[in-house]
């Protein structure tokens, strides 16, 4: 054998994004009702990167090796079946040109490739389907995630995703639904389940409700790609779009802060301001700013502003918390939300102090959303440990306590109540 | 120095089950031994055995017969080999115990008979 071959490093989530474009691709072409078959030509070309690499070492370009493995395992299943074999010449003419882009280094977002990605989008978050199933299924068909991976960031049973899955899936047939982007006029209207898919996925990704990590990266990652998918068409690129980016990227700013250096939680007041990611602010600030354009104020803009009026105070102590209320008071009449209100009261406590604040949650505590939410009871105790309630504080925090959270929210929680 | 030929064993459908990212991950945890294989100048060749096909010959009173197989429905089934350089049995262990295929396969380590033609 001549020289060692260089040693090719793989691009970071490669074969995931390339699983969720190479089944937009072969969805396209197969069909909408061939999905599951997209999905087993393209785990089959990984399965094949996978068993050839480790002996051949990884190719020059990886991208484009795996386009021709799913080229030809897709080929093969299209010969398997008469029904399909006729779609041959178009799965050539499609794939012929990935690999051309990806030959010549084109980034994989490009023209049609986003066009393909977008329509399973709205596919996946079409209004028909439940909105627990919208996001399950734009990240096992979008994203490329597996079942047990969507399983264990919603912390539930893998069967049970397996049944959603497959329910949506057999939603889409029935109700004929077209595997394209949505008309322009219609955008608006579709946008709304899209965004807040996305809006969920991040959320899950921010605020794990249990387990062990905090914060479940990769979710937010994938929410903010999947955003920034929709800002690379002018029809899908509307304000909304740009608000919800600018929240995600404010969120995304204080990741690293959340925690101490043991993984416990670290309250707003004390992150230290000065680790927040420059970057990804400038980013929310950009799209903030492009969020602004047009007249339409969607509840992400609300959020996106909110985010901002924290993220760009000098500190806790400085915090425009007039401006908050303001934003909540507005926020609650455009989508009232029993959270929001939570987090509302919060402002509340800030300018118009605990004891008025504690009214306003005393209100939310009916409500069965609320039932089993944690920081309804932690909020409270915060008030109570304010206004010098020590006793009750404690109670409160026991309560908190008892309710589902994350670990290091536990063991805050536990902090606190030690400190009564 | 010696040669020795590490042959990995398994069952065929090894990672089918596996997301994408759990793949990457694991193709990146293959390729970090094979690099420092390579780079340590020992590794000679390496090469994945396909999967579909192959025969099996033999010759019985003069008879040749030609049956398919061994079919990639085995159970355990040769998926591909390594050919390195190694002092020997003891050296070529060392350099195979941290091998990542282990989670997937067992390793066969069989050493080049030195006494032939083809020994160095």
């Amino acid at each position: 054998m001549g020289g060692e071959p260089p040693v090719h490093e793989l691009v970071e989530h490669l074969f995931r994004s390339h699983a969720g474009q190479m089944l937009a691709t072969l969805t396209h072409v197969f069909g909408l009702e061939h999905l599951e078959l997209a999905e087993e030509v393209v785990q089959e070309s990984l399965l094949l990167a996978l068993r050839q690499w480790p002996f051949q070492g990884v190719p020059d370009n990886p991208r484009a090796w795996l386009i021709r493995a799913a080229r030809n395992k897709a080929l093969d299943a299209l010969r398997r079946r008469a029904v399909l074999r006729r779609k041959e010449p178009e799965l050539q003419r499609r794939l012929e040109s990935r690999q051309t882009q990806a030959d010549l280094g084109a980034p994989p977002e490009a023209g049609a490739l986003a066009d393909e990605q977008l329509a399973m989008i709205f596919v996946c978050c079409e209004p028909e389907l439940p909105a627990g199933a919208r996001v399950a299924l734009t990240l096992k068909a979008v994203s490329g995630f597996s079942v047990a991976e969507i399983a264990r960031a919603f912390l539930v049973q893998e069967a049970t995703i397996a049944q959603r899955l497959t329910r949506a899936k057999r939603r889409i047939c029935d109700a004929g639904i077209r595997l394209a982007v949505p008309p322009a006029a219609e955008i608006p209207r579709r946008l709304d389940t899209v965004l807040q898919a996305l809006y969920l996925l991040f959320n899950e990704g921010y605020a794990a409700h249990a387990g062990e990590d905090l914060v479940r990266e990769e979710l937010c990652v994938e929410a903010i790609r999947l955003a920034q998918l929709l800002t690379l068409r002018g029809d899908t690129r509307l304000p909304a779009v740009h608000a919800l980016l600018a929240l995600f990227y404010f969120q995304a700013a204080r990741f690293e802060t959340r925690q101490d250096g043991a993984g416990d939680l670290l309250l707003l007041a004390d992150q230290d301001r000065s680790r927040w990611d420059g970057t990804l602010l400038s980013h929310g600030v950009c799209h903030l700013e492009r969020a602004a354009q047009g007249d339409e104020l969607s509840e992400y803009h609300l959020q996106a502003e909110i985010a901002a009026v924290h993220v760009t105070s000098a500190s806790y102590a400085k915090t425009d918390w007039r401006r908050l209320l303001d934003l909540y008071d507005q926020l609650l009449a455009l989508a009232p939300s029993p959270v929001v209100a939570l987090n509302r009261t919060i402002a509340q406590s800030m300018t118009a102090g605990p004891q008025i604040a504690l009214v306003s949650l005393d209100r939310l505590s009916d409500d069965p959303a609320m039932k089993n939410y944690y920081l309804l009871p932690a909020v409270r105790a915060d008030f109570l440990r304010r206004l010098d309630r020590t006793a009750e504080a404690a109670a409160c925090y026991r309560q908190a306590f008892a309710l589902p959270c994350s670990e290091p929210e536990r063991r805050f929680l536990l902090r606190r109540m030690k400190a009564m | 120095m010696a040669k020795f030929m590490l042959i990995l064993q398994g069952p065929p459908d090894v990672g089918r089950e596996l997301s994408p990212e759990e793949m990457q991950r694991k193709v990146e945890k293959y390729q970090e031994w094979a690099n420092a294989m390579r780079a340590s100048g020992r590794h000679i060749s390496s090469e994945k055995l396909g999967e579909e096909g192959g025969k099996v010959l033999s010759r019985r009173q003069g008879k040749l017969t030609i049956v398919d197989g061994p079919y990639s429905e085995a159970k355990e089934v040769v998926g591909g080999y390594f050919l390195f350089r190694a002092a020997d049995y003891e050296e070529a262990i060392e350099l195979t115990r941290d091998a990542p295929f282990l989670d997937d396969f067992q390793i066969i380590i069989r050493q080049t008979d030195p006494t032939g033609c083809g020994g160095e």
